[in-house]
């Protein structure tokens, strides 16, 4: 069971972005993916969590997907622990006071998520990777935010999930510390422009 | 489900829903004047677009909060489908907006002079008829979640959609007031429910698939 | 293999449509001005509503392509979901703005004709209301077109919105009809279209519902044309800013 992406090609509001993008993960495996901003790295994570259709290609263990934007979902209104057993109580699985305790925040859990800090919230949007129990995760910059402290903290988080036989997918700019993992660098892949007339379906149909 | 207490948490104004219904309620007779005929006469239609403005006022809620953090690009993701989270968060509309509506109406109905025979039929007419009311809403909230400032076109899309409901409704409860037979109306609002409780969910997490896209 | 489909492809339609257009829209005035000549100048008035019925010929068209309108919006609504083809989607846009225009005249000529003849200008008939609900129907999918950015989404979310509009439109028919037996008791005098009505009326008045149904048809093609030239300059556009 791992993930594979086949000669995938992305396009967002009508505009090819990305095409012939290959790679696949098997447990323990994690990748980075690299290019300078609006390269499409957000449409290919979107794109991978099953959120957004590919232009073409395919995406094999798509379900097993747990995805982290650059949003964490979090309610304001309710408490650490609350935001937590929300999602552990969706997919079903999961500890969420380890998750708590893996994160560091444990002090925090009884707090309203309101007056958490970013950084604060940032680990608590990773805390819910723990409880959703899925081997895939897919992260768009996580982290943003996170001090130095964190980051490892981070670091180690993805590397257990490794060691347990998980794999990650990870868009960032910044060094992880994770040396054992495989990078791709989109700017190869960027789309060359269609032939007017082909690429059914799309703008340039109209070319 | 969780929603459920996620909505209750974080609606915060549902409450004003109810506001607008009392509200409604009071100026109506001073705007139509206080002979009690007159007010008893109209008073199933004023108590039912009541009910449908106050449901209006809440509804772009429903999804655009969690649009914007984020929580539904994570919902769609989750095991859970996304035709059960629309009908969870179509359900939590009517417990903070529809139940309480259906509960203080008959407070509402006597500031209107309505008819005794008619409270029964009142609050069985709005318990039937306000779970469509959110249902539909879902459906055009989902619609309008990508769209900044979409109250206006959410009151726009709804609206028209409300009018067999609010017809039927009102129907009942005026027929009722008169002690004619209800039967028709009652079944024509029960089958507006069910079959929006059917459907809309299905309809609404598919616009909420291709607004996320 | 000749189908229907080749339509699909946005050259083709406007290769088409570069001569099929003229010939409807000449032939849509030429018909409807026979219509229209016919029946408001050679026929004879009504013994007992005069020159007044002569709006009919005015009226049923236009109300009956309104409803049209939204069937056919239904039909492409539909073809999109389905085939993904964008010039149904973009035929259903091109045919809402005419369809609004048509209820507008449907309910304008019957508030004029109703005036003298029910001695109001309104009146709680579930004709009229179930036609200014079909009014605020076309209103709401004209704005969600029209809030809706991305070309794609929004044709989605129109199609969509078109389906389960149509549903409710016609529980709105129905509803309207429940409505004013219950509350408005024989109050309303109808007109139903079409019964006792004479060969000398029936004979102008089909042919300017031909006229009128070829008005739609030429508008809702240059809408279309209109609506994919606007696509492909977007397209170049987008091209441009990839090069």
């Amino acid at each position: 069971m791992g993930l594979r992406v086949c000669d995938l090609a992305v396009a967002r509001g009508g505009v090819p972005l990305l095409e012939g993008v290959n790679f696949a993960l098997a447990p323990g495996q994690a990748l980075v993916l690299r290019g300078p901003n609006g390269c499409g790295k957000t449409t290919l994570l979107r794109v991978v969590a099953g959120l957004q259709p590919a232009l073409s290609g395919t995406v094999e263990g798509g379900e097993a997907v747990a995805y982290a934007a650059h949003a964490d979902g979090i309610k304001a209104t309710l408490s650490v622990a609350e935001n937590l057993s929300f999602w552990g109580a969706v997919y079903g699985a999961g500890d969420v006071k380890a998750a708590l305790e893996r994160m560091n925040l444990r002090a925090l859990s009884g707090r309203a998520a309101a007056t958490l800090s970013a950084g604060q919230k940032r680990r608590l949007g990773l805390a819910r990777l723990l409880v959703t129990g899925r081997p895939v995760w897919v992260l768009d910059e996580p982290t943003v935010s996170l001090d130095a402290a964190s980051v490892a903290l981070f670091a180690d988080l993805v590397r257990g999930h490794l060691a347990a036989g998980g794999m990650a997918l990870i868009a960032t700019h910044i060094d992880l510390g994770l040396p054992e993992a495989q990078e791709l660098d989109l700017r190869a892949h960027k789309a060359r422009l269609p032939e007017p007339g082909d690429a059914g379906g799309f703008d340039e149909a109209f070319l | 489900m969780r929603d459920l207490r996620l909505a209750l948490r974080a609606g915060g104004g549902f409450g004003l829903g109810l506001a607008f219904f009392l509200i409604l309620a009071v100026l109506v007779p001073l705007g139509v004047g206080p002979e009690p005929e007159v007010l008893a006469r109209i008073a199933p239609g004023v108590l039912w677009v009541g009910a449908l403005l106050a449901c209006l006022l809440s509804l772009d809620r429903i999804f655009a909060l969690d649009y914007e953090d984020g929580s539904l690009d994570l919902l769609a993701t989750a095991p859970l489908p996304l035709e059960a989270v629309v009908a969870i968060k179509a359900l939590a509309h009517w417990i903070t907006t529809g139940l309480p509506l259906v509960l203080v109406s008959p407070v509402l109905g006597l500031l209107l002079f309505l008819p005794g025979a008619a409270y029964g039929w009142l609050i069985v007419a709005l318990l039937l008829g306000t779970p469509a009311l959110s249902m539909i809403g879902a459906f055009g909230a989902a619609l309008t979640v990508g769209v900044k400032r979409g109250g206006l076109l959410l009151s726009l899309l709804v609206l028209p959609m409300y009018v067999p409901t609010l017809v039927f409704g009102a129907e009942l409860v005026s027929r009722g007031a008169q002690g004619l037979s209800v039967g028709t109306p009652l079944a024509l609002l029960a089958g507006i429910t069910a079959g929006a409780a059917a459907i809309l969910p299905f309809a609404a997490a598919l616009v909420l698939r291709i607004n996320l896209r | 293999m000749v189908s229907i489909w080749q339509y699909a492809n946005p050259l083709r339609f406007m290769r088409t449509t570069d001569w099929l257009l003229p010939i409807v829209a000449w032939l849509a005035v030429a018909v409807t001005a026979v219509g229209l000549i016919w029946g408001f100048f050679f026929t004879p008035d009504d013994f007992r509503q005069g020159a007044t019925v002569k709006i009919i010929f005015l009226h049923v068209p236009s109300a009956l392509m309104a409803i049209n309108a939204w069937i056919m919006m239904l039909v492409a609504s539909l073809i999109w979901l389905i085939r993904r083809h964008h010039v149904s989607a973009l035929a259903a846009k091109a045919a809402a703005p005419v369809g609004v225009v048509m209820t507008l005249i449907g309910l304008i000529t019957g508030a004029v004709w109703g005036q003298p003849m029910w001695g109001t200008w309104w009146a709680g008939d579930p004709r009229l209301t179930s036609f200014l609900i079909l009014f605020l129907f076309y209103l709401g999918y004209i704005a969600l077109w029209a809030a809706i950015e991305d070309p794609d989404t929004a044709a989605d979310l129109t199609a969509v919105l078109c389906l389960v509009g149509s549903v409710f439109a016609l529980l709105s028919r129905y509803a309207a009809f429940f409505w004013s037996q219950g509350l408005h008791q024989g109050a309303s005098l109808s007109l139903a279209p079409g019964t006792r009505v004479d060969w000398a009326y029936k004979a102008p008045l089909y042919i300017s519902m031909t006229g009128f149904g070829l008005i739609f048809v030429a508008l809702v093609l240059a809408g279309t044309r209109t609506e994919i030239r606007a696509r492909r300059m977007k397209a170049l556009v987008a091209r441009e800013r990839m090069a």
